[in-house]
């Protein structure tokens, strides 16, 4: 199928102002679209009100408004348009395409349905439509539909008396359990629990606080191994993984201040297959038509059992780790997707010979790591959990994921080298250690035992100051492979210093 | 361990042993998978083969008594750029070097797997060997260029079955890989999808059959009998077969006459005929077409294949070093699928017969699953007669 003849106009919602959570990845994948529709002849409108990226440059859109990005403003921005495409004489319709400028470019557009602007305006959205950005973003609707096509996700159950609560953690069969009230302010009252007593306690309080005493509980994945896949989907439903991405940092961390590895290291190809397989499904029953998905799983170490966390229907930060580790341009290739192309009809950009329906193929390792600021803020809570902190990232390409690991703690700007052993200080807090001091034991396990900023530096404090590869998973519950790697590192830096003495 | 690989075209790389202590020639070939080792090594179609992996890290899951293809590696030497120091998978009963050491295969760690590999690229399959042995440059490169290579020899002959066999009549091996969910019973590898029972009696020629073609043949409900790659024509209709498959299997598919002349002879019963991998090159020689060897074949996870009647574009999984010649094919044959990177023949179906084939291995493992659906539309052939 050639690309579509009936879209006059294309709009793009770019992301708006960098903040914590969202930064210039959004810049990028909004660039290349911009870049991609224009280069098939289509007139390119941008929305951004950042004036610090490149999409904003005159030369990448037809019509730059710099504006908020909010319904009110891109919904004159679809009436005036529309009247000039009119005036123009123009053949063909003005489409929205807002699968790349983030989540603020998606909330925008859902808003915009809500209040009926597409319909009234004849405003097509391409790329995925209301139903899919819907079946994607609601927690529950997401997880009907994934029970549904026969896929895992977390076992939960809803208590309304302490008897069934209790119950309800017999059938699951094991702690921690996550304790949530039913319509209480931001959850309050919920918790947590680690064992029998702390259960019954944040039960109780629970079923108390919430107004139709009602509590869900659920089974906790804190410490499974957290994977990524991206998949890109045509019209014809061509599905591809174009990249998938093992986190470091287990459950509990967000994956945008999680260190991420791609490919994959520690699944057999029988389970990587299953996910591959799960991947297509959830973006099929998603119905995200056309252009990129972001596909989050959670795996236990101890079993394999594989659950679905979470899907974004459209280019995330991920797809950016993804088109630089891989070299597969995800927002470019989404962009002439959703103008109707199929994957076999456009061009591999690496290749320059074979077409862009294949899955990249890579003979190297790639290490993104997250950049913190907490210095920059003291008042902040430096330790990590679901909610994103950090500030920036960097990404490197190596043989071995060791070298890929030290190249991108050296990338980070923080004055290190790599993991240590490059002679510069330690400030720990208020206290300076030597480069190759031993670290307080008991520093040591509470650094590693909550996940934070300098955990990755603390793994190789307590390998130095005798933790074994078992203490430190038990610590940590980061995997096995990943902790041996670091020894590796450690192992070579106690030899190259026995060396020198 | 020192060890060494030596190429016919003089290049020598050295490296670090582990596995078995032993040497070996072969032809050396590279594979793009980057999962899948313990697949690839017990794939008998890897027989007199030295496989380097492109994928820089391998070994990091183990070995299980679950993955195999065959009931053991077949490769002649394995060689990768870093064996991982620890087994981190839940199903790991054993580490690579084990696995290598207990079957007498040498390999070979801490070499420039790139820079092999653009060797290979460039100048095509290269014959080598490969030795954990103490042996030096000179010994070993004589071994790589004496060796007479895979054109012309039947390697079928040596990882065939001997005997004919009904695979899998208990249905022990037959359940597809599944993982547990949510509150199924505890031990996630006694999880398995039940099995159709199995009423379509078939026969399969084994010119060195990986597992997982059984094991799909056998979830579509077919109760297939296993017969050696020598096997007549007549010998294979005296089981009253349904249907008639042939597998993949290693070497050369020239130096076969025994196993084209046999299926001539099926050709002619109006029997449903599937073919896979080496088994689509004896369909394509026994209905007159020529086989021709591949610079550098296509060994991986991720060979788009277009299927020329859907439009549809299939991820494949593949592993040939020889491929059909579309121009020698009759005019009764129809070539349906071609391979998007290098547009050679990837799948042909006869226009009268209920014959058809494909290069790649729909049976994946590994690979992806795009092409599981044949085994499924060998089934509809056979019934629609």
């Amino acid at each position: 199928m050639p690309k579509r003849t009936d879209i006059h106009s294309v709009l793009i919602i770019g992301a708006g102002p960098i903040i914590i959570g969202q930064a210039c990845e959004f810049d990028y994948s909004g660039t290349q679209a911009c870049k991609a529709l224009r280069e098939e002849g289509y007139r390119v409108i941008l929305v951004n009100s950042n004036p610090a990226t490149i999409m904003t440059d005159p030369e990448f859109a037809d019509r730059t408004y710099i504006e908020p990005i909010t319904p009110e403003c891109v919904e004159k921005i679809i009436v005036r348009e529309s009247e000039h495409i009119k005036a123009q004489g123009g053949e063909g319709k003005l489409a929205l395409l807002p699968t790349l400028g983030g989540q603020t470019a998606l909330n925008t557009a859902m808003a915009l349905v809500k209040r009926g602007t597409l319909d009234n305006y004849g405003v097509e959205m391409i790329g995925a439509n209301a139903e899919a950005i819907q079946k994607g973003e609601d927690r529950q609707v997401f997880k009907d539909l994934m029970i549904q096509i026969g896929l895992d996700v977390p076992i939960s159950g809803t208590a309304h008396t302490l008897e069934e609560a209790r119950g309800i953690a017999e059938r699951i069969g094991r702690f921690p359990l996550i304790i949530r009230p039913a319509f209480t302010l931001g959850g309050t009252g919920g918790g947590i629990a680690y064992n029998r007593e702390e259960y019954e306690d944040i039960a109780r309080r629970g079923l108390e606080l919430s107004p139709v005493t009602e509590v869900l509980i659920e089974e906790s994945l804190l410490g499974w191994k957290e994977f990524e896949m991206e998949v890109m989907r045509d019209r014809a439903d061509n599905c591809v993984i174009i990249c998938s991405i093992e986190n470091f940092d287990p459950m509990g961390v967000h994956t945008g201040d999680s260190i991420t590895v791609a490919p994959i290291q520690t699944l057999t190809d029988k389970e990587y297959q299953i996910m591959r397989d799960a991947s297509f499904a959830v973006i099929r029953a998603v119905g995200v038509e056309t252009g990129g998905s972001n596909i989050q799983f959670a795996v236990n170490p101890d079993d394999g059992r594989m659950v679905i966390i979470e899907m974004n229907p459209r280019v995330s930060r991920s797809s950016a780790l993804a088109s630089k580790a891989t070299g597969f341009p995800i927002a470019k290739i989404a962009a002439k997707l959703a103008v109707g192309y199929l994957l076999d009809e456009i061009r591999n950009d690496i290749t320059r010979e074979t077409p862009a329906s294949f899955e990249p193929t890579i003979d190297y390792v790639v290490t993104k790591i997250p950049r913190f600021a907490f210095e920059k803020f003291p008042q902040a809570d430096p330790t990590l959990n679901t909610q994103m902190k950090s500030v920036g990232e960097a990404m490197a390409i190596g043989r071995t994921f060791k070298e890929s690991l030290q190249k991108a703690l050296r990338s980070l700007e923080i004055g290190r080298s790599g993991l240590g052993g490059d002679g510069k200080p330690w400030r720990i807090g208020e206290k300076l250690y030597g480069d190759r001091d031993i670290l307080p034991a008991s520093l040591i396990r509470q650094k590693l035992s909550v996940p934070n900023a300098e955990r990755i530096f603390f793994i190789r404090h307590a390998l130095r100051s005798g933790f074994t590869v078992e203490d430190l998973f038990n610590l940590t519950k980061i995997d096995r492979w990943f902790l041996t790697q670091i020894k590796e590192i450690v192992d070579f830096e106690e030899a190259l210093a026995s060396t020198a003495n | 361990m020192n060890a060494v690989l030596a190429l016919e075209d003089g290049s020598v790389f050295r490296g670090e042993g582990f596995g078995a202590r032993a040497s070996a020639s072969g032809e050396v070939c590279f594979n793009t998978s980057m999962t899948g080792y313990q697949e690839i090594l017990t794939d008998p179609s890897y027989k007199a083969q030295i496989v380097t992996m492109t994928y820089p890290l391998i070994g990091n899951y183990g070995v299980n008594h679950q993955d195999v293809e065959s009931w053991k590696p077949h490769v002649a030497g394995f060689v990768i750029r870093e064996l991982s120091p620890v087994v981190s998978n839940w199903r790991a009963d054993a580490s690579l070097a084990q696995y290598l050491e207990e079957n007498g295969i040498p390999g070979l760690q801490g070499i420039d797997t790139r820079a092999l590999t653009r060797r290979l690229r460039v100048r095509g399959a290269l014959n080598g060997f490969i030795s954990t042995e103490a042996i030096s440059d000179a010994e070993a490169l004589e071994r790589a260029k004496s060796w007479p290579g895979l054109m012309g020899v039947d390697y079928v002959k040596e990882v065939t079955h001997r005997e004919a066999f009904v695979w899998d009549e208990k249905d022990e091996q037959s359940a597809d890989f599944k993982l547990r969910q949510g509150l199924e019973p505890a031990d996630a590898r006694e999880v398995r999808e039940p099995l159709p029972p199995a009423d379509i009696p078939i026969v399969a020629f084994d010119y060195g059959m990986k597992y997982n073609i059984l094991r799909r043949l056998r979830q579509q409900g077919f109760r297939v009998r296993v017969l050696p790659a020598t096997a007549t024509a007549a010998e294979a209709l005296c089981h009253r077969p349904a249907g008639i498959f042939l597998s993949n299997g290693p070497g050369d598919p020239a130096a076969l006459g025994y196993a084209v002349r046999a299926v001539q002879d099926l050709l002619q019963t109006g029997i449903p005929i599937f073919g896979i991998c080496l088994g689509h090159q004896i369909l394509g020689q026994a209905l007159g077409g020529k086989t021709f060897k591949l610079k550098f074949g296509h060994r991986g996870a991720n060979q788009p294949v277009k299927d020329l009647v859907s439009g549809k574009v299939e991820i494949t999984s593949q592993n040939h070093g020889f491929a059909v010649d579309a121009a020698s094919l009759p005019n009764d044959v129809e070539v349906d699928r071609i391979n998007l990177n290098d547009q050679t023949v990837e799948g042909f179906r006869h226009k009268t017969k209920p014959v058809f084939c494909v290069q790649y291995h729909p049976e994946a493992s590994p690979g992806p699953h795009d092409s599981t659906p044949l085994f499924a539309q060998f089934r509809q052939l056979i019934q629609s007669r």
